[in-house]
């Protein structure tokens, strides 16, 4: 039988076997195998509970959450090969975008509405964990981490929204900034902020800024924010996110349910 | 560098765990000293090493003979005090950059219009009226009612746009959320919780006015008092 010889030399063979390193047979065995022998998979829990998939009792809207980042992540990078954040080329680059470049409309709206997206789905996510009780020991902690993805994601939002550098983003981003003027002790109308030497010039609202009012160096900054610092911050803490709900038991499901 | 220690060196000594080896190359265990010949061509008797001592309730450590002889002078081991000194090291590095950082986020020069600025004569404004003519270019109305002349900064008390000067209705109309202030600044409707404020004018030695908008006075603070805040003519 050179057929069965050829099967079995395939089959036997070092690269067969680092593909496909278990046999297909529906064993117990294997169906962990699945899920730990592989990259993808392994970020699984090799079993879950049958409530797991109740759709009716998380939304999904955790992993929707995190899908729709994931979109946001690709589509702006794609983005950033045309957009240039100085107050000569931002507002042009956008336009650019939105009229001469193939599928540049596309891309800019995908971030845009996932952008809007992912607060409501955020907000969604966190009114799901309340209403259901999963902040709950074990999961206080991860409660906490939330908040802050939570922060998170309206800062990116915020920070997102001054790039295209039309009349509505600027004015957005001075009134948003504005209210950095009150904060006590940093700012230069907060309480106590004028009575320790806080000045326009010199207050946390100026740290944001880089000047007393939304220029060039701000958008510069937002864009740095945008695209670097407020990612990776938001990138770590989903990782913790994630890790707390499989240490805390998976992931949360009716009382008494197994 | 001698690798021979003398006893009763300091107050707890070297007690280095790793093997060493003299410089002939005798590997020496943990457990024994070299003490110095004491003539020459005489064999080195080795000698136990004493236990590390405990430490004691200041959460030093001191040997016995320390403890005895100890005159409060020397309140660090040798050991003790280089770990100081290099976590005090690591930590004022850090310290240094942090600061370093956040003055870096500060910066020395602005690319932005001086907040400074020169509006013509005194005599260019008729009494009883608002001149709208710096306010694109600086956002101030000059105001001039009889004979006082003052500046006031075009930003609504209530999250910052830009009112307009209603001739015909002889107010100030912030077109945001509907703020309107009276043609002195004293808001009277809308969201705005505060007077406009009024910035610092005077009069530069040609004559002419000088307007500052870095320095405000504010009608709440009593600031509409200061002479600095309007102009006589």
């Amino acid at each position: 039988m050179p057929l069965a010889d050829l099967k079995k030399s395939v089959t036997k063979s070092p690269v067969w076997k680092s593909v496909f390193r278990h046999d297909y047979k529906d064993t117990e065995r294997n169906r962990y195998l699945q899920i730990l022998s592989n990259i993808w998979l392994h970020l699984h829990p090799t079993k879950i509970s049958r409530h797991a998939v109740e759709v009716r009792y998380t939304w999904g809207m955790g992993g929707i959450s995190f899908f729709i980042f994931l979109v946001l992540t690709v589509t702006g990078v794609v983005l950033m090969f045309y957009y240039r954040p100085t107050d000569q080329y931002a507002y042009y680059d956008m336009k650019y975008l939105m009229n001469d470049v193939p599928f540049g409309a596309f891309i800019r709206n995908m971030h845009r509405w996932a952008a809007h997206a992912m607060v409501i789905t955020v907000w969604l996510h966190m009114l799901r964990v309340f209403m259901t009780g999963s902040y709950k020991p074990p999961r206080e902690f991860n409660w906490v981490i939330g908040v802050i993805l939570l922060v998170l994601t309206l800062l990116l939002s915020f920070t997102g929204y001054l790039l295209p550098w039309d009349q509505l983003a600027i004015w957005a981003v001075t009134v948003g900034t504005n209210m950095a003027r009150a904060t006590p002790l940093l700012g230069h109308e907060g309480p106590l902020g004028p009575q320790i030497g806080m000045k326009p010039d010199n207050d946390v609202r100026f740290l944001l800024l880089g000047g007393t009012q939304v220029g060039p160096p701000a958008l510069l900054r937002f864009y740095v924010l945008h695209c670097v610092f407020l990612p990776v911050a938001i990138g770590i803490f989903m990782i913790v996110h994630f890790w707390r709900i499989r240490k805390d038991g998976g992931i949360s499901g009716p009382t008494g349910k197994v | 560098m001698s690798d021979e220690i003398t006893e009763g060196q300091g107050l707890t000594g070297g007690d280095s765990q790793a093997p060493r080896s003299t410089p002939a190359g005798e590997p020496v265990g943990p457990e024994v000293r070299r003490v110095p010949p004491t003539e020459r061509g005489a064999v080195a008797a080795p000698v136990p090493v004493p236990p590390r001592p405990e430490k004691k309730a200041d959460g030093l450590r001191r040997t016995a003979a320390a403890e005895e002889s100890d005159t409060n002078i020397w309140r660090y081991s040798r050991r003790d005090f280089f770990a100081k000194l290099g976590w005090l090291s690591v930590f004022s590095f850090l310290g240094v950059m942090l600061i370093g950082t956040l003055r870096y986020m500060f910066p020395r020069v602005l690319f932005e219009p001086s907040p400074i600025f020169r509006a013509g004569f005194p005599e260019e404004y008729l009494p009883g009226t608002v001149s709208t003519k710096w306010m694109k270019d600086f956002r101030v109305w000059v105001v001039r009612e009889g004979n006082r002349i003052y500046a006031l900064s075009g930003i609504c008390t209530h999250l910052g746009c830009t009112p307009r000067w209603l001739e015909k209705e002889d107010k100030f109309k912030c077109p945001c959320h509907g703020s309107g202030f009276y043609r002195t600044g004293v808001n009277f409707e809308g969201p705005a919780p505060r007077a406009l404020e009024r910035v610092k004018i005077s009069r530069a030695e040609d004559g002419t006015i000088l307007i500052d908008k870095s320095i405000k006075f504010l009608y709440e603070n009593g600031g509409w008092d200061n002479p600095q805040s309007y102009l006589s003519v």
